[in-house]
């Protein structure tokens, strides 16, 4: 990936430059190195401040007098911490798969098959995914109210069942630059239309499917709005962002306790990110660009 | 036939999920309903209240707004500003887009913690640094005139998913172009205003776009900064009881709608506050449908 970040209006690249020592370097470079100091930084403090006491957390102190790596295991005895994990992990991986099984059919559909209104869905799923969810916010709690499900996670889990509009937007997007030979070959040989999708269309649209299923799983797993309306008022329903947000209040004002919780939730997404990265960045990508 | 096997599962989903909450949004925002009575037909009443008697909602609207304002040109600034910085980069260029984009990762629930930590008036290490440097840093998540530009950094700093899109816009335009350019003694920036700009222009108008319809929706941060500064234990109002600290000025046009209906049940009006919302963002959408080949890519 870095041989893509050449700039095109670059003069060529003498080879000179290739030999400075990594000082000049530095100086070539200070402005970007500033930079990266100022968005790493947050992290870096957040970091130090997880491994100090509860008193020193709260000074001005930057650096730890003494460390406290058993702060990452109070966050667990102290707070029923692991339940919230495995609602988290529950909420986002179900909805991930439920996400996946009804939304690759439906980007399908919208890109490769010629059936009538299939503009005006398609102009739907674009309203949907751009309309602020807090608009159908009231009638929606009032259904899950009815089915007696508030309080749980289900009202967010079992609607991706029925498609999720950004990931129908993003798979149909990616599926519109698949040719449509390897669709017309496969009919030739007898391939019914499921055939067709789950043989060839999708091994081709492989990094796409990865990249809607991890802004799912992150999405799922960094959601405050839809826990917090559907299970503020039950606490072993709650997410890890749920818990989060309410940690200071709940343990007084253990920083350092607030920090070690905050970092539990960043890591499974940031170990995410190093192993799929590529995908990562393609997907967002997509995102951003006409198909 | 094989489209509706294909199709059945989201256009239930649509139905039910989405055509049918906003016509019942539409429906309840004509009507008094607090969950425990039937709702009872008010007409225009919830309207009334919205635009005529309630400073809560033009407060709430005129922060959002203020956001909209701030917020969506300020990250599209700092996400040019990176996107450029890593074009620029050629040795470790990789390592520099992956600290960029770092931030952008963050749960917003923990960056927005981690912030009002860092920026704590008293004994957070930005007010430090700017003590060492002579300055009196201000009160920001404390404080009613520094709480919003407090988000405005906070949103500025996870900026990185903006930016590949940006660096991908940048990486796309033809290079022959700027050779072109160059042969006719265009400069760095008639460079960048002549080529780079024009070339990114439908990217930029997405941007803006998709900025203006997430920053109407802007309610996590504001809702944990809120709570996280205030300090307060939570009562009976659960979280929403910290809404809009200090002051109100952080209180966003979705908050407001949120604590409408589920603080006070007044369902009612958070319909109506909700259906002007829609109205808002639609028209906001309706930019880019306007333009839906060039969004959307080839048509069927």
């Amino acid at each position: 990936m870095t041989a893509t970040l050449t700039r095109p209006t670059a003069p060529p690249e003498t080879v000179r430059t290739r030999r400075d020592p990594w000082l000049v370097w530095v100086a070539r470079y200070s402005i970007p190195i500033a930079v990266a100091v100022i968005f790493i930084a947050p992290f870096g403090f957040v970091v130090l401040t997880a491994f100090m006491t509860s008193e020193q957390a709260l000074t001005s102190d930057l650096w730890p007098s003494s460390w406290h790596p058993e702060n990452f295991v109070d966050i667990f005895t102290k707070l029923p911490m692991l339940d919230y994990l495995l609602n988290s992990m529950m909420y986002a991986l179900m909805a991930t798969g439920f996400m996946l099984l009804s939304s690759i059919p439906a980007a399908y559909a919208l890109a490769k098959l010629r059936w009538r209104g299939s503009r005006a869905v398609f102009v739907v799923v674009i309203c949907m995914m751009m309309l602020p969810p807090q608009v159908v916010t009231v009638p929606l709690y009032l259904m899950w109210a009815n089915a007696g499900l508030t309080g749980t996670l289900w009202p967010l889990i079992i609607p991706m069942l029925f498609g999720d509009a950004f990931s129908i937007f993003l798979l149909r997007q990616f599926l519109l630059t698949i040719p449509d030979d390897y669709r017309d070959a496969a009919r030739i040989d007898g391939c019914s239309e499921w055939q067709v999708l789950l043989r060839v269309i999708l091994p081709l649209a492989r990094p796409a499917v990865a990249a809607v299923a991890i802004f799912q799983f992150f999405y799922a797993w960094n959601d405050f709005y839809g826990p917090l309306l559907y299970t503020s008022e039950n606490q072993e329903s709650w997410t890890l962002s749920i818990a989060l947000s309410q940690f200071k209040h709940l343990h007084h004002v253990e920083w350092n306790l607030v920090m070690a919780a905050s970092l539990l939730v960043m890591a499974p997404v940031i170990i995410m990110f190093f192993f799929a990265q590529k995908a990562f960045i393609q997907g967002v990508t997509l995102t951003g660009v006409k198909g | 036939m094989t489209v509706l096997g294909f199709m059945a599962p989201a256009l239930v989903g649509i139905g039910v999920f989405f055509l049918y909450p906003l016509l019942s949004a539409v429906y309840f925002s004509f009507t008094r309903f607090d969950l425990l009575a039937a709702p009872e037909w008010v007409g225009w009443r919830n309207y009334a209240y919205l635009f005529a008697h309630d400073p809560l909602a033009v407060k709430a609207a005129l922060n959002t707004l203020w956001l909209v304002a701030v917020l969506v040109p300020v990250r599209m600034l700092a996400a040019l500003g990176t996107a450029l910085l890593l074009t620029w980069v050629r040795r470790g260029g990789g390592f520099f887009r992956t600290v960029f984009y770092l931030p952008a990762l963050a749960p917003p629930v923990a960056a927005t913690i981690a912030f009002v930590f860092l920026f704590n008036p008293a004994t957070g290490p930005v007010n430090g640094f700017l003590g060492w440097l002579g300055v009196e840093g201000p009160l920001w998540f404390d404080s009613p005139e520094w709480a919003k530009p407090s988000l405005v950094l906070l949103g500025t700093w996870a900026v990185g998913d903006l930016m590949v899109i940006f660096l991908a816009a940048l990486l796309a335009v033809p290079r022959h172009l700027y050779e072109a350019a160059e042969i006719d003694g265009a400069g760095r920036w008639q460079r960048f205003r002549h080529v780079t700009l024009p070339a990114m222009a439908p990217v930029l108008l997405f941007a803006a776009v998709t900025g203006v319809i997430q920053t109407l929706q802007y309610f996590t941060q504001a809702a944990v900064a809120a709570s996280v500064a205030s300090g307060q234990a939570t009562t009976g109002g659960g979280i929403s009881s910290t809404f809009g600290y200090p002051e109100e000025a952080t209180l966003t046009y979705p908050l407001h709608l949120y604590v409408s209906g589920f603080r006070y049940y007044d369902m009612g009006y958070a319909n109506a506050l909700a259906v002007v919302l829609f109205v808002v963002a639609f028209a906001v959408t309706l930019v880019l449908l306007r333009r839906f080949r060039e969004f959307v890519g080839s048509e069927r």
